[in-house]
């Protein structure tokens, strides 16, 4: 089983995550910028982490034969603090590198006005770089989050197939449906969606334009869970094909979008020696 | 435009305007695929003999990713010490080998001996193969010496070995 892993944090995940990973079958992920927990306060700190999205990152996570690409943006939280205003200055050219496939995450966490500036400005950018759209839908009013969040993505002027909603569930799905853009779910230990309910919405919607993920980072996540939910598949009666179509074609169509997609299995570098994890340089 | 025409453009465009090289460098890989790598060493070493071309090298590598700042280290012959050893600091600094083993090229030249020697100790370290190190059997000296003979030590006591290249160049330089 081949495992695309079209949203998990990895700069928050050990090692033991990567080998757990790459023993379950997952040989790519895309690594969303997002918050880190802890609330950053200048554009400098932004630059570091978007650069380790596209350097170390990535390195990292070649040593276990995962390939590793990111998508950049100014996330809706942290768009909120005036300080960090200036991140929206830095996007653009990190949409340019290499293993840059998306813009994301945008959309909304509280719904205000500063969001609202990120989120249409970043959209934008989506449009000029010629990049597909990760759009996250708010932890409250996610109701009233993702409307507005299709609603803005109409005015925009993206082609919906350009544009994944993620973290939908049973009750925000349809308004999805209806519209051109992808579908993105979160599998979550506890929160957001299960296997089994991810199956069911599989067995409803069908397997077309859906996006499954682990989102996967600093919280109370399990990395393991998009090949949990592809087990629930084969063992609700989906076939190896379906499994195949969600995990792997559906991610690869989405992201291929970017043109930058490279899904090539490097080598190991000749400086990991077998069975050996990241070697730690002197101090 | 094919691969075969962007190149030359490209050159054109940075002579034209070398604040244009961020952007072209960045999406080589997007326009000539695997061939990008030594593109992007030609562009910088053209970009390099420009007025003011080499703080614009200087300028990719800081906003580089991990791609374009192995090409600057490639290229980094072609530029002025002084713009050169920061960078070539910086690299030294990260864990990724593949950075580390391009700062002790050719450019390694520019470096002071005991930043050279940190850096060659670091290659053993990280298993990144010694002969990719620029000059090695004529730059190692006996401090350089003693400090392979400290790591091998405290590899031995661990109960593992230096990497082969490192222990035939302990034993050799003792004899």
């Amino acid at each position: 089983m081949r495992i695309f892993d079209p949203h998990i944090h990895m700069t928050s995940r050990t090692t033991d995550d990567y080998v757990r990973m790459a023993a379950a079958g997952v040989r790519a992920v895309v690594e969303p910028a997002f918050w880190i927990g802890q609330p950053r306060t200048n554009p400098g700190s932004f630059a570091d982490y978007f650069d380790a999205l596209v350097g170390w990152e990535p390195y990292r996570a070649s040593q276990f034969g995962v390939r590793h690409h990111a998508t950049i943006a100014l996330n809706p939280k942290e768009a909120n603090d005036p300080r960090c205003t200036a991140v929206l200055d830095l996007v653009p050219r990190y949409l340019l590198k290499e293993n840059v496939v998306a813009v994301g995450e945008i959309g909304y966490d509280a719904i205000t006005p500063a969001e609202d500036a990120a989120f249409t400005a970043q959209l934008a950018m989506a449009v000029d770089a010629g990049l597909p759209v990760l759009v996250h839908t708010p932890h409250r009013e996610k109701d009233r989050g993702l409307r507005r969040s299709l609603d803005v993505v109409a005015e925009s002027g993206i082609d919906e197939g350009l544009v994944v909603i993620d973290h939908l569930n049973e009750v925000t799905v349809r308004a999805v449906r209806d519209t051109g853009c992808w579908a993105g779910f979160s599998i979550y230990p506890q929160t957001k969606m299960s296997p089994d309910r991810m199956v069911a919405l599989l067995r409803e919607y069908g397997t077309e334009r859906v996006l499954v993920n682990s989102a996967a980072d600093w919280g109370t996540s399990d990395p393991l869970l998009t090949r949990r939910t592809a087990e629930a598949m084969l063992a609700a009666g989906f076939s190896a094909e379906d499994v195949d179509t969600v995990f792997w074609r559906n991610p690869v169509t989405f992201y291929g979008q970017s043109g930058k997609l490279d899904l090539t299995v490097e080598p190991a570098p000749a400086a990991t020696f077998a069975g050996s994890s990241i070697a730690r340089g002197g101090s | 435009m094919t691969p075969d025409e962007w190149l030359p453009a490209a050159q054109a465009g940075i002579r034209q305007d070398p604040t244009a090289a961020a952007r072209l460098l960045a999406e080589a890989p997007r326009r000539l695929g695997r061939a990008s790598a030594a593109a992007r060493v030609t562009l910088l070493t053209a970009l390099a003999e420009l007025p003011d071309g080499p703080a614009h090298v200087a300028g990719v590598y800081w906003t580089g990713d991990s791609g374009e700042r192995l090409a600057v280290l490639a290229a980094l012959p072609s530029v002025p010490q002084a713009v050169a050893v920061p960078l070539l600091e910086d690299a030294l600094r990260s864990n990724d080998a593949r950075l580390v083993a391009a700062a002790l090229g050719p450019a390694a030249t520019a470096l002071d001996q005991g930043t050279w020697r940190q850096g060659v100790l670091k290659c053993v370290f990280l298993g990144i193969p010694l002969a990719g190190v620029h000059d090695l059997d004529r730059r190692a000296d006996p401090e350089l010496i003693a400090m392979l003979g400290g790591l091998a030590a405290e590899r031995d006591a661990a109960g593992r070995a230096l990497p082969a290249d490192a222990a035939a160049l302990l034993t050799e330089t003792r004899q």
